[in-house]
């Protein structure tokens, strides 16, 4: 069936291609040439809007906290698949609970047969965790296969939270120092507090989703850093090469015209990003499910806004162009182009 | 920009076409590959998450092995003081991480020390440079003498222990008789086991949860268990307890007769007499020579074998054994008899393990895993190209052509690396799809507003390509640094999505430098274009 699907596609595209070559397509403009928002002014509306966004995403952290995974809070998980095609949970539940290891998670995904199972650590070190898991796989018995087995003793799940955690911070501190080369301080600066934004409020999602916040969670943040960053860089870029070439521009204007010349990019490879994530999510199965939910988040909305909304107009407050003269409109872009 | 030297546009294309060419050992059954010549069999190896498999980090038990090394300083400065004739009070304690004796007579403790510092040697054996040593002997004053070991020692013992530790696991690994298995030290304390296929790793957490320290010793006949239980216990014997239900009690003399170390072989077998699982060993000559004139001097008595400090079992010496080997009957099953055989030939791990972090994934899954990850990229990838046709029509189909081959190099790069493919891996590369075009679009919009700008086609072209790639490189260095701290601090799974990130990172910097210009070069030379098509 689906390489059925897929040859179709293939042939689709082929065509698609051919058409494309000879020209016959009409260009599709997402973004209409000339577009000249205001995008700065917003930043009277975005940035209280973020800051009240932030002190929600960290003060839900505080209360609702993360769904720490097992790869930080240690413990026991399984991943059953029912001989019989269908996971009778209660009778499991029933079978599980007398074991009297605390309480014990069921969760049924994916389909009637595949039932996961969540043991929360175990007192007694990373030998009640094996014990634990003996436990499980004897009340099990024969009547489901096991998918998948994971066991964390409690160290090892502490050293992987503080590795991740100082991941993160290392990944923030070597960007912001890459940056700071590339750029003024002001630039690093400015992406750093975008970059702490997209991570807030990327926290503050997985806080009210409850997904799993584990290895692979950090993995979606530093994806999230990377990405935002990477649109951040594509607008600081132009904001530089404008600085250089209009000298006398007033900040603002600037800025909104940095923007809006790289509108079309940031949206057309946004779009494609999210086709790639979109497909991932639909398709890609639950293991990484949680990983594309987070990354789709922080990637396409937050990445996005941040760089546009944040990070370029945040530049005002840190100075850059201070001493620029607010002269006249001489020598606009727009004016330009149209001698 | 759209100027390339024959030679240049040559290098580009081979350089291209050669790393693509390594993804190709992928595309062939293994057996075909296995006839190709070295360097070409590299390919990539499918993470534990797609193939199945077992992961298990064991540690070593630290505490085990500082407890060892005390209660052997404090059998050293028994000795040493007793043969010197030194009279201490109230014994050796073991306390604190150090040995502490007080030493009765107040002029002896100078001579005691001398003695004792006889004990401390350098560390790294007669060669060591360090100046540090393995033990530390001081005056605690009120005649007491403390001996303490230094961090350095410690460390330098754990190193050591861990690479016995290693080798033991490895033969005992491989005598499950598992496909490439990966034994890896991690830190200063674990060892990371890998083993591919394995569905149920219960049975070789059995074999790895076992020091197997075997010893043969005398069984003391002169007390009966029931009253040593009840604390008249002498000196140099102790309790220990049968390994097989139900719990009997036996009084075993300390002194070791012949220890497992001198055993040569062992194999399970069946005792010719009553047919039930035995298991018969050989000992190396000198362990021959002991173990005869034990039984020699011994015969009528019962002797212990003793595992991991339980008793499999007490026969009664009939004759002395003479020919270096025997066999040991416990109430085996075959299975639990194969285990002890396989014990016994890997030799006894110098310290307990522990497990305490285990993944096991099982075949069906791994293989679901591909499906929905090939799936997943499939359809990422053929929304991508539609959109880009669609989007910049004839430079759609350009930039299509550089993704297509940037997907290659990066299969091509992984196979080379010999780099371990994940699921997450998968959803890297499909990002990077997502991602690779991205540069082209920085080109192509930075072409339309150079034309918007009034630029005619090739100069607008020119000038796109020479302003974007300065933002390509900086923009794509900032996703590097994440990929990389990835990398440093990931492991399983997520290590492979910084791989495939990373790699993606650099084919695509790649293809935006070169195979893209020259693709548009190529075509600007040909059609002399008025207008750009964009």
């Amino acid at each position: 069936m689906t390489h059925t699907v897929l040859i179709g596609l293939g042939v689709l595209i082929a065509i698609l291609t051919v058409v494309a070559a000879l020209g016959l397509l009409p260009s599709l403009r997402i973004v209409p040439d000339n577009t000249h928002f205001d995008f700065t002014r917003f930043r009277r509306i975005s940035f209280p809007i973020s800051a009240a966004l932030s002190i929600v995403a960290i003060t839900l952290f505080f209360t609702h906290g993360l769904n720490l995974g097992i790869d930080f809070k240690g413990g026991t998980l399984l991943e059953v698949k029912a001989k019989s095609g269908v996971a009778d949970i209660a009778a499991m539940r029933t079978t599980l609970d007398a074991l009297g290891l605390g309480e014990v998670q069921l969760q049924q995904f994916g389909g009637p047969e595949n039932v996961l199972i969540r043991v929360a650590e175990q007192p007694g070190g990373d030998a009640a965790q094996q014990a634990a898991l003996q436990k499980l796989r004897g009340a099990l018995g024969d009547s489901v296969d096991i998918q998948r087995t994971e066991v964390l003793g409690p160290r090892v799940a502490g050293e992987l939270l503080a590795y991740g955690m100082l991941g993160l911070m290392l990944a923030i501190v070597a960007i912001l120092i890459y940056l700071w080369f590339r750029f003024e301080w002001q630039f690093a600066l400015g992406a750093m507090i975008a970059n702490v934004h997209d991570i807030v409020l990327t926290i503050g999602f997985m806080s009210i989703s409850q997904v799993d916040f584990d290895l692979t969670s950090i993995a979606a943040l530093l994806t999230i850093l990377g990405y935002s960053l990477n649109d951040t860089v594509v607008i600081y870029d132009r904001i530089r090469e404008m600085l250089r070439r209009y000298k006398k521009m007033p900040m603002p204007q600037l800025l909104n015209e940095s923007i809006n010349s790289t509108l079309s990019r940031s949206i057309i490879t946004h779009v494609t990003v999210t086709l790639a994530l979109l497909a991932l999510l639909l398709f890609g199965g639950h293991a990484i499910h949680s990983f594309t939910a987070v990354m789709m988040f922080g990637v396409v909305l937050v990445g996005t806004y941040t760089s546009i909304f944040i990070a370029a107009p945040i530049l005002i407050y840190l100075g850059v162009g201070e001493h620029r003269e607010d002269a006249p409109e001489t020598a606009t872009p727009a004016k330009k182009n149209k001698a | 920009m759209l100027y390339f030297t024959r030679w240049r546009a040559l290098g580009i294309i081979l350089t291209a076409l050669i790393v693509c060419l390594f993804a190709l050992p992928n595309f062939f059954p293994e057996a075909t590959v296995k006839t190709w010549p070295a360097w070409a069999q590299r390919r990539i190896v499918l993470g534990l998450d797609l193939q199945g498999g077992s992961y298990l980090l064991l540690e070593v038990d630290s505490n085990y092995v500082k407890k060892e090394r005390l209660d052997q300083i404090r059998d050293d400065v028994r000795r040493t003081l007793r043969d010197a004739k030194i009279g201490f009070t109230g014994g050796v304690t073991v306390r604190n991480d150090a040995a502490e004796v007080r030493i009765t007579k107040e002029t002896d403790v100078q001579p005691a020390l001398a003695k004792l510092r006889e004990l401390s040697q350098p560390l790294g054996g007669l060669m060591g440079s360090s100046g540090q040593r393995d033990l530390e002997v001081s005056d605690a004053g009120g005649g007491v003498i403390r001996l303490s070991i230094p961090q350095a020692a410690m460390l330098d013992r754990m190193r050591k222990t861990i690479e016995q530790s290693i080798q033991i696991v490895e033969r005992r690994v491989n005598e499950l008789g598992t496909v490439e298995p990966v034994i890896q030290r991690q830190g200063n304390d674990r060892i990371l086991v890998q083993v591919p296929g394995l569905q149920d790793p219960t049975r070789l957490k059995e074999l790895l949860g076992k020091t197997a320290k075997m010893e043969f010793r005398m069984v003391d006949t002169s007390v009966p268990p029931d009253q040593a239980q009840q604390g008249r216990l002498p000196p140099e014997s102790e309790l220990l307890m049968s390994a097989s239900p139900p719990p009997t009690p036996y009084v075993v003399k300390k002194q070791v007769l012949v220890a497992g170390g001198d055993l040569t072989d062992a194999q399970a077998s069946f005792d010719q007499r009553t047919g039930e699982p035995v298991v018969s060993f050989k000992f190396n000559t000198s362990g021959a020579r002991k173990f005869a004139q034990a039984t020699q001097e011994n015969v009528g008595l019962p002797f212990a074998i003793v595992l991991d400090n339980k008793v499999i079992s007490a026969p009664v010496i009939r004759e002395p054994i003479t020919g270096g080997q025997g066999q040991i009957s416990g109430n085996f099953t075959v299975q639990s008899a194969n285990d002890l055989a396989i014990l016994l030939r890997a030799g006894a791990l110098p310290a307990p393990l522990t497990v305490v972090e285990e993944r096991t994934v099982g075949p069906g899954l791994g293989q679901d895993s591909i499906e929905k990850g090939e799936l997943a990229a499939y359809v990422g990838s053929i929304l991508v190209i539609v959109f880009m046709l669609l989007t910049y029509r004839l430079f759609g189909v350009f930039a299509n052509i550089a993704v297509a081959i940037n997907v290659a190099m990066i299969f091509g790069l992984l196979s080379l690396l010999n780099a371990t493919l994940t699921l997450p891996g998968i959803a890297g590369i499909v990002l990077t799809v997502g991602i690779a075009v991205d540069s082209n679009v920085l080109i192509y919009e930075r072409i339309r507003e150079e034309l918007r700008g009034g630029r005619n086609a090739i100069s607008a072209i020119d000038a796109g390509f020479k302003r974007a790639l300065a933002t390509i490189l900086d923009s794509n260095i900032t996703t590097f640094i994440a990929a990389a701290v990835l990398f440093y601090i990931g492991t399983g799974p997520v290590r492979g999505f910084a791989v495939t990130l990373g790699i993606g990172i650099i084919t695509t910097v790649f293809t935006a430098f070169t195979l893209t210009r020259l693709i548009v070069a190529w075509w600007v030379r040909w059609k002399r274009p008025q207008s750009v098509p964009i």
